[in-house]
């Protein structure tokens, strides 16, 4: 076992007593045993000092209990043209009273689907939160949407969060899609208290035949979050799975995002955006595994930093060697506006087949000064012009956002923090 | 309305326009021509502001006031436009919503109302025929993959569209085939007026069978040697460039 162990705050979460799921549970304990938490030698974690961060920060380790949230909190809450469903959590427990009843899928508290089989998509054995949540989150949320089932309008999960220093939210989330079935999900979180706060969050994605599935997270809770998550997606044949990541804030914020492709005809594609000031930390962690023939993944990562701001960016593409016909593209894009802000990328491809067309590239540097000459010699203001042409390097992420709604709910936030109005 | 008196600048020290002086009045059309590497582009950035660039000495004096203590946008305000030699390709900003904002901007600067959406597209459908340019390329991101051509065509429709007191045309006829050069100089032409001026630095003489110079300009390490009306240009392009830089040359030596 590492040298950082259950002694630590945070590591003392593994031992914290929860119900049900007692054999993923002891799994996950297990996991932890072996790994440890993340130290300044764990590759993973190279660029990202979670775990010094949160025994820094974290003053006394204990799970955040729900709160009542009144249905005029989640209204005021809801961005302008929001017309879906939402479900509500409190501290990361599901609040079915507050929430939309949702006709013609299943939604229910984990623990009373007690045969799910958790931890077999997002596998604690890879990563050291992810067998945290495992081994101690409380409770979770169960949705599966049935065979056939296209669900025209979104689900948005709003998360809030209202709390007393130093607490831990575990949410956990798994979705399940019948075969031909059609959905989207907006994840968001408010945070309605000014303490420092660790979010160790899990979502298992299991998608059937043919399903098409989009995914879009807004990370813009302010300075206090900590975050983790693991996201895991399985993906059938024929189907596609898109994620969108917008990260607007935060303390420090490592989102691993796995996609599998497991069956031939599939699709898997993830893009983010992260535009960073202050001292904000973000690391996107992703990774595509390739196993079969005739797949395709797309990946678009972009940041700006400004200020003392880092970002980290690591993609893995696996291609097994069974998976001839494999189309796999990546690229990471960040402009720096600081001499402070630093960012760390990383390709990583591992290429076993031999009948694949892959690429990757990762480019960053400073705003094109030549571009923003040619915009100020039409007139434009320096400022203007700068707003602009981030502003256009942004654009390319958020318009991937296929719910109208919400892509001109991030522009505006984009637009806002750039200073550009066009 | 012009008037440039021994500019001197250099680039990270080193001297390239050493004493420029050059008065042009409105109504008329300046060519400057020279050998590679005398300083024209160089001339035509200076007076666009480019920040790469430092003036060590001299003066430019535009319609009153000293240009060299403008911003590049400030002077595009105040009436000076520069078409570049290389048009920057700027993905993801589309050409109607960047001319919209500068067309905006530099009426807002002159004390003009803003266009609003209708009167801009009416104003833009207009300027448009002046240069033959499809409606289809301004949906796209500016000049992003734009054939030579059409890059520069785009140029002299965004100079159209700001209306400028000095047109500065940096080597826009270079790499046109005979169609598109005779667009843009068909264009030029037409924005032409007894109010405005036009300066054109070509390195060939063939730009100027289609946009005829009052004066011709000759520059050569950083100074104009030699000036005449547009039969000097076919002087140069009988004789090249060869006789002036001999007859400079040995003058220096002297």
């Amino acid at each position: 076992m590492s040298t950082l162990t259950k002694q630590t705050k945070i590591g003392s979460l593994i031992d914290f007593p929860a119900k049900g799921f007692e054999s993923a549970r002891s799994q996950a304990k297990e996991a932890f045993e072996i790994q440890g938490l993340p130290g300044a030698k764990t590759e993973e974690y190279k660029f990202t000092a979670i775990t010094k961060k949160l025994e820094q920060q974290l003053t006394d380790v204990t799970m955040a209990e729900p709160f009542e949230v009144t249905p005029e909190l989640v209204n005021s809450h809801l961005f302008e043209g929001f017309d879906g469903d939402v479900l509500v959590f409190a501290n990361g427990h599901f609040q079915s009273n507050v929430s939309s009843q949702i006709e013609g899928i299943e939604i229910s508290l984990l623990s009373k689907k007690s045969d799910t089989s958790i931890g077999k998509i997002a596998k604690p054995e890879k990563d050291a939160f992810c067998a945290i949540n495992q081994a101690s989150f409380a409770d979770g949320l169960f949705i599966s949407i049935p065979k056939k089932t296209q669900l025209e309008k979104t689900i948005l999960f709003l998360n809030f969060t209202k709390i007393s220093s130093g607490q831990v939210i575990q949410p956990r989330i798994w979705i399940e899609a019948g075969d031909f079935a059609e959905a989207s999900f907006i994840e968001q979180t408010i945070n309605l208290t000014d303490v420092t706060f660790f979010v160790n969050k899990v979502v298992e994605i299991k998608g059937g035949l043919n399903t098409h599935l989009h995914y879009y997270r807004l990370q813009n809770e302010g300075s206090n979050a900590i975050e983790v998550s693991n996201i895991e997606t399985d993906i059938q044949q024929d189907s596609t799975f898109s994620s969108v990541v917008i990260s607007l804030s935060g303390e420090m914020v490592r989102n691993n995002l796995s996609l599998n492709l497991l069956g031939s005809n599939s699709e898997g594609n993830m893009y983010g955006l992260y535009l960073l000031n202050g001292k904000t930390h973000v690391d996107n962690h992703t990774n595509v595994d390739h196993t079969i023939p005739h797949a395709e993944s797309n990946e678009l990562y972009k940041g700006i930093l400004a200020d003392h701001s880092r970002g980290v960016f690591n993609g893995k593409i696996f291609v097994r060697q069974d998976a001839q016909k494999t189309n796999a593209f990546q690229q990471n894009n960040n402009i720096l506006l600081s001499e402070d802000a630093v960012v760390n990328t990383k390709p990583q491809l591992e290429i076993w087949a031999d009948d694949v067309k892959c690429s990757h590239g990762c480019t960053t540097g400073q705003l094109d000064e030549e571009a923003l000459f040619y915009l100020q010699t039409r007139g434009i203001g320096k400022l203007q012009a700068k707003g602009l042409l981030l502003y256009a390097f942004a654009g390319e992420v958020l318009e991937h956002i296929k719910h109208e709604a919400f892509k001109t709910y991030c522009t505006q936030l984009v637009e806002d923090r750039l200073g550009a109005k066009l | 309305m012009l008037s440039i008196k021994n500019l001197h600048a250099s680039i990270e020290g080193t001297p390239i326009l050493r004493g420029i002086n050059l008065e042009i009045k409105a109504g008329e059309v300046h060519a400057i021509m020279g050998p590679n590497g005398s300083g024209k582009s160089t001339l035509a950035s200076v007076l666009a502001g480019r920040e790469e660039y430092e003036v060590t000495d001299g003066e430019v004096i535009f319609n009153g006031k000293d240009l060299l203590e403008y911003s590049p946008e400030d002077r595009a305000r105040e009436g000076v436009f520069l078409a570049f030699q290389y048009p920057v390709e700027i993905p993801g900003v589309s050409s109607t919503n960047f001319l919209r904002t500068a067309v905006n901007q530099v009426r807002e600067y002159r004390g003009l109302d803003p266009l609003d959406a209708v009167k801009f597209l009416t104003l833009m459908k207009e300027k448009m025929k002046l240069v033959e340019i499809d409606q289809k390329l301004l949906s796209r991101s500016l000049n992003e993959g734009f054939s030579g051509g059409e890059k520069k065509r785009n140029e002299i429709f965004q100079m159209a569209m700001l209306e400028p007191k000095l047109s500065i045309l940096d080597e826009t006829d270079s790499g046109l085939d005979i169609d598109a050069l005779k667009i843009v100089s068909n264009g030029v032409n037409q924005l032409k007026s007894k109010d405005n001026a036009t300066i054109v630095v070509t390195h060939y003489q063939r730009l100027l069978d289609y946009i005829v110079p009052d004066y011709v300009h000759v520059l050569y390490k950083g100074r104009i040697v030699k000036s005449g009306t547009k039969e000097l240009a076919l002087e140069l392009e009988e004789k090249g460039y060869d006789w002036i830089k001999e007859a400079v040359d040995s003058e220096a030596t002297v």
